[in-house]
């Protein structure tokens, strides 16, 4: 077996370093997992910083509603290092807008597309922003995922 | 300048549970760009989650996919353990892997029979699906289905497996070698297949990477991540097993990744079901409750990691769950694999990532001639992969490996 080495606080510092004042809050929940907080409008380079430097995987992003706000997660997995850092960001229900980090990294380009349809957060930058899952003809302003939405009975 | 067409393929196939839409742009019979849609399916499970108690959600994933029918849950109880800090006994563990590895053999030899069928290699068909039936009799002897198993929950398994039922699983297991030794061969050493698939449909590492892509379809293309290995969990920490990677990226490696990891397997699970001799006790710490906060899931589905989120506000129920399959990040990759082909390949390329295939029940040929409208069939689609092959068999003379003998 050939097990993966924790993630070092070698990668941890360094993503920390590189963050410098744009990290809000960092919690390392477990060996495994790494939950660091940054403004929204430092997600492009955050994003670059995962993907280009330190050759992490974007899992996925998840949209939360929340009362603060709507939080976008994104889920980078450190293959090498078996941990999963996930960048939290805020957004302004009444304004939701983040830059698309499809150019940095086009695995983003779906999850990007799902969250604007079902959450109603603008991606500014998207080569494509069009439903994904929903009709086309989806009512615009209807955001199926949003907090007070009529969930199954 | 040749006219560009759009040759639509799915979305709904009368005999698949996914529907999905795949537009081809051809010109002449080159593929030149691809776009796709999805969404025909949606059923919002996301969201219907939130409805349901943390041990009924599993019930509720396991509804995502019938073939991956234990990747779900197992990434969805992974995820609820992470939120809520809680253990789960050993033996669990094994019994984990064992249906995990089961499911993914089943699964490996769906796909490999339909593959067969595509390139008009029937008798490969026959005898992978005939041979996963083993499997889900091994599957049905554990869990008492041979899908949809029920057996994951929140800090263990549902059903312990029985010391009296041991020897059957590991003869089912020991008379599943030579068939797949024979799939082996078949795949390998088959000069129709070799020319197929060689070389067709090459995701090359770096846009594996950039796309995200996962399982077979990652390590066919030299890109070596498997969640089993990478961020350990269930058994796979315990027992002694490799992952399988090939550097090629063409839809013949996709295949070979496939084949291989089958015996991997075999491996894995005859392993943890010898443990289960020794490991004794409880297979189920049964959890009281799930204290607020948010958990990540990982498990290497048969198609690649599949991926789940939950966050619990301390009440009974996810206040979010994210779920997201491997064919969300595979499928995505065709839009590289398939611009270049001819469209009797095409067929081959979108099926070799195993997105759960599901679109071919008719395309429209939209044909630029005056009132010229066909709409082709399914049945056409295979035809003419299938004559592709029975071309190559007349120029080359080969009329594939001998019947087997059991």
């Amino acid at each position: 077996m050939n097990a993966p080495e924790a993630l070092g606080t070698g990668t941890l510092d360094r993503i920390r370093g590189a963050l410098g004042d744009h990290l809000l809050a960092c919690s390392r929940k477990s060996a495994q997992r790494v939950y660091i907080d940054i403004p929204p409008d430092y997600l492009g380079e955050a994003s670059a910083l995962m993907f280009d430097e330190i050759g992490a995987r974007l899992q996925i992003v998840t949209g939360v509603d929340t009362a603060a706000g709507i939080e976008v997660l994104y889920h980078w997995a450190l293959d090498r290092e078996g941990c999963v850092v996930t960048f939290r960001t805020v957004v302004d229900r009444a304004e939701p807008v983040l830059d698309s980090i499809a150019g940095v990294c086009p695995a983003a380009e779906w999850i990007e597309r799902e969250i604007w349809e079902l959450l109603g957060v603008d991606f500014r930058g998207h080569p494509d922003l069009r439903h994904l899952l929903l009709d086309d003809h989806w009512p615009q302003g209807d955001y199926p995922l949003r907090r007070g939405k009529e969930g199954a009975p | 300048m040749t006219k560009r067409t759009i040759v639509p393929i799915g979305p709904y196939h009368a005999l698949q549970e996914e529907p999905e839409f795949f537009k081809l742009h051809v010109e002449g019979e080159t593929v030149v760009h691809l776009d796709i849609e999805l969404g025909y399916n949606h059923r919002g499970i996301e969201k219907l989650s939130e409805s349901k108690t943390f041990e009924e959600t599993v019930f509720l994933v396991e509804r995502i996919c019938g073939i991956c029918s234990t990747s779900h849950p197992l990434a969805c109880v992974q995820a609820v353990e992470d939120a809520g800090g809680i253990a789960v006994p050993e033996r669990a563990l094994f019994i984990r892997s064992t249906v995990g590895e089961l499911e993914r053999i089943h699964s490996h030899l769906l796909w490999l029979g339909l593959a067969g069928h595509f390139v008009g290699f029937n008798t490969l068909w026959m005898w992978a699906w005939r041979f996963r039936e083993e499997v889900l009799n091994i599957l049905e002897l554990i869990t008492g289905n041979r899908n949809h198993y029920g057996m994951m929950k929140p800090g263990g398994v549902r059903r312990d497996i029985r010391d009296g039922d041991i020897p059957a699983i590991l003869d089912l297991l020991a008379r599943l070698r030579d068939p797949l030794a024979m799939f082996r061969d078949a795949v390998l050493e088959d000069p129709l297949v070799h020319a197929r698939t060689r070389g067709v449909g090459v995701l090359t590492r770096e846009r594996a990477m950039a796309y995200g892509a996962l399982g077979p379809t990652a390590r066919a293309s030299g890109y070596d991540i498997d969640v089993r290995r990478d961020h350990p969990h269930a058994a796979y920490g315990l027992v002694e097993w490799d992952v399988v990677t090939r550097p090629n990226g063409d839809v013949f490696d996709k295949a070979v990744v496939r084949i291989l990891e089958m015996f991997e397997s075999l491996r894995i699970i005859e392993q943890c079901v010898r443990q289960l001799k020794t490991v004794r006790g409880p297979v189920d710490s049964n959890p009281p409750c799930i204290p607020p906060g948010e958990g990540i899931g990982q498990y290497e589905a048969p198609r690649g990691e599949v991926f789940h989120y939950v966050r619990s506000d301390g009440g009974n129920r996810p206040v979010r769950h994210k779920v997201r399959a491997p064919s969300y990040m595979n499928v995505p990759t065709n839009r590289e694999t398939v611009v270049g082909s001819t469209i009797a390949d095409a067929t081959l390329i979108l099926a070799a990532v195993d997105p759960c295939y599901c679109c071919t029940e008719r395309m429209a040929v939209a044909l630029a001639s005056p009132g010229g409208e066909r709409l082709w069939g399914a049945g056409e689609l295979i035809r003419m992969s299938q004559e592709k092959t029975w071309r190559l068999m007349e120029e080359t003379g080969w009329r594939g490996p001998a019947p087997p003998e059991f």
